[in-house]
């Protein structure tokens, strides 16, 4: 067995079907770590061996008698926006604080289903409302990466944040995230992860805290593009419980990874190629073009018109959701409670004292937008334009198979850079990401390159809804031919 | 369009957050700064554009009206801040 830590799923998943470690003894060391790392990273809200150890023992139970599931024993970090049955889940907010679910996520159900075992739950953004990791009511989460040779702390993104800071730390084999506007593939680029946000409706939102519920994808990080193809498929699935959910079948999306890219056609949409983007993003973009050339596949110039438009339309309709999602916290079912004078001013404190400011901020925006007088001019109106926009990705898959474009236009920033200044600066962290959800089509981020500083950047691949299978071939071989192995140089 | 500071009072009041004193001025500008860039979204041409609500395009699915859940009155109040004899308790409400 190769090291512990340095190991891909597919490799534990090996190891321990091959009986050179128990999940046992996986799960204790990997909850050690996560101990470890937590005070310099901040990446976990909760580690509780004890339910990590006696997950571990039982995979090692059911192994023995022959039961093994696609995952069986294998450490995995989950976002705490999942609900996970007896486990503290707050999704990071004070709102949330003590709430233990009575229920299982179907996305973690589907895991647990296979085997899989919870090292911890991860930190995140405040209902996931956040680019940076730093809304969290427990505290900004550090990236084990660092420029080279500085000491200052960067944000590992957001909202996803806890989940790839542990797993670029290596902790875990694999995390869940939920992506919302880019809250998986930004952070999976910033940390030199592969990000995964299958089609909408693909994995279930039932148990998943709700942010906004048109928009929101559960999804996964892996090490490796296969690893991230094997957890996706393992989560998805139809589930009843949500009405959104996708009654089809699931592709297997680990067998596309093998599968050639001759003759495919990949887009170049002009309109990713923005004003003050650094220059090294552009040039991984070009190198992008050029492994896929050389390995068969045709490259398009394609236009996609109405990109510069989905942040702004996003930034309507996700607080219009997220307001109305939001309503239940009112401390009377569960959750925080501020007694008051009153029952309105009980809920007007205990709203005031359970959000944070960006939480706060956005509700008060969906509430303006979604308020008699403004309904037509902000909200209808950004519904319409997402129409556009789905309408170009369209028209766009007419002429090619996938999408390729970067992640992210920027590098993984300091931490406080950006939260203290205007909002929209943090918010345009998304707009290459943010297209995918307005039109609920699959898309993965891959670690493609360093910067000159020595920090991972992403390429994105984008394919037609439901074709997981195209994605994770395009994925794969430019992942071969990147050949991406930089890990953060320990220092917490 | 742009909001004033009793607009922002008015919203919070509508969202059920105390009045956020200390915050209103800043909060009034930044709802400022991202009402006037999403007017962005004027130049776009929607004349007999359907507005989009899903990326779903099937219709809801719907099934036989039946009890399928229930009798967990337990699992129900476990997380509630205050419950006596199998009840949420809540501020009195009806005069």
């Amino acid at each position: 067995m190769s090291d512990m830590f340095s190991m891909s799923l597919l490799e534990a998943r090996d190891a321990l079907a091959k009986g050179d470690a128990s999940s046992a003894e996986l799960t204790a060391a990997h909850v050690k770590a996560a101990e470890d790392a937590q005070g310099a990273l901040n990446c976990f809200t909760v580690i509780d061996p004890d339910h990590a150890l006696s997950m571990a023992k039982a995979s090692d139970a059911r192994r023995a008698k022959g039961e093994a599931g696609v995952l069986e024993g294998v450490p995995l970090v989950i976002k705490d926006l999942f609900a996970v049955k007896g486990v503290e889940t707050t999704a990071s907010s004070n709102i949330l604080k003590g709430f233990k679910p009575e229920y299982e996520s179907s996305v973690t159900q589907n895991l647990w289903n296979e085997g899989a075992v919870m090292v911890a739950k991860s930190s995140m953004d405040e209902f996931a409302m956040g680019s940076s990791n730093e809304t969290a009511a427990t505290g900004p989460v550090v990236n084990p990466w660092r420029a080279k040779g500085s000491t200052e702390k960067l944000v590992p993104g957001g909202s996803s944040g806890g989940s790839v800071a542990a797993l670029s730390a290596g902790i875990g084999y694999g995390a869940t995230g939920t992506d919302t506007g880019g809250s998986i593939r930004q952070p999976a680029a910033f940390t030199g992860l592969v990000g995964v946000k299958p089609t909408y409706g693909r994995c279930s939102r039932w148990g998943v805290v709700a942010f906004a519920s048109s928009l929101d994808h559960p999804g996964a990080f892996g090490k490796t593009v296969r690893d991230s193809a094997l957890l996706t498929q393992t989560m998805s699935g139809h589930d009843p419980k949500d009405s959104t959910s996708y009654p089809g079948a699931v592709p297997d999306m680990l067998g596309a990874c093998d599968k050639p890219v001759k003759g495919l056609r990949i887009g170049v949409p002009r309109e990713y190629r923005m004003d003050g983007m650094p220059g090294e993003i552009d040039t991984l973009w070009s190198k992008g073009v050029d492994w896929l050339k050389a390995q068969g596949c045709e490259i398009v110039d394609i236009s996609l018109p109405m990109t510069k438009y989905a942040l702004p339309a996003y930034y309507i309709i996700a607080p219009a959701e997220a307001s109305s999602n939001l309503a239940r916290y009112d401390g009377m079912r569960y959750g925080l409670r501020v007694d008051g004078e009153d029952l309105i001013d009980t809920y007007e404190k205990t709203r005031a004292a359970g959000f944070g400011t960006e939480v706060q901020r956005r509700i008060l925006i969906g509430t303006y937008v979604l308020s008699a007088g403004y309904y037509d001019a902000y909200y209808v109106k950004a519904l319409k334009v997402r129409r556009r926009i789905y309408e170009d990705f369209q028209a766009a898959f007419e002429k090619v198979d996938a999408i390729l474009t970067p992640t992210t236009p920027s590098a993984a920033f300091g931490i406080g850079s950006k939260s203290k200044a205007d909002p929209i600066e943090m918010y345009l962290n998304d707009i290459f990401t943010v297209t995918a959800n307005i039109a609920g089509i699959p898309a993965i981020s891959v670690p493609a390159g360093l910067d000159g500083q020595g920090l991972p950047l992403g390429l994105q691949v984008i394919t037609p809804a439901l074709d997981e299978e195209t994605m994770f071939s395009v994925a794969a071989a430019i992942e071969d031919a990147a050949g991406f192995t930089a890990k953060p140089e320990r220092w917490w | 369009m742009s909001v004033s500071e009793d607009d922002v009072r008015r919203i919070a009041r509508l969202a059920r957050i105390a009045e956020p004193k200390d915050r209103v001025a800043k909060l009034t500008g930044e709802l400022n700064g991202i009402l006037a860039w999403v007017e962005m979204l004027n130049e776009v041409d929607v004349d007999g554009v359907e507005p989009m609500t899903t990326p779903v395009s099937t219709p809801l699915p719907l099934r036989d009206d039946t009890v399928t859940d229930g009798e967990i009155r337990e699992k129900v109040l476990k997380n509630a801040p205050k419950a006596e004899e199998g009840f949420f308790v809540v501020p009195k409400s009806v005069e």
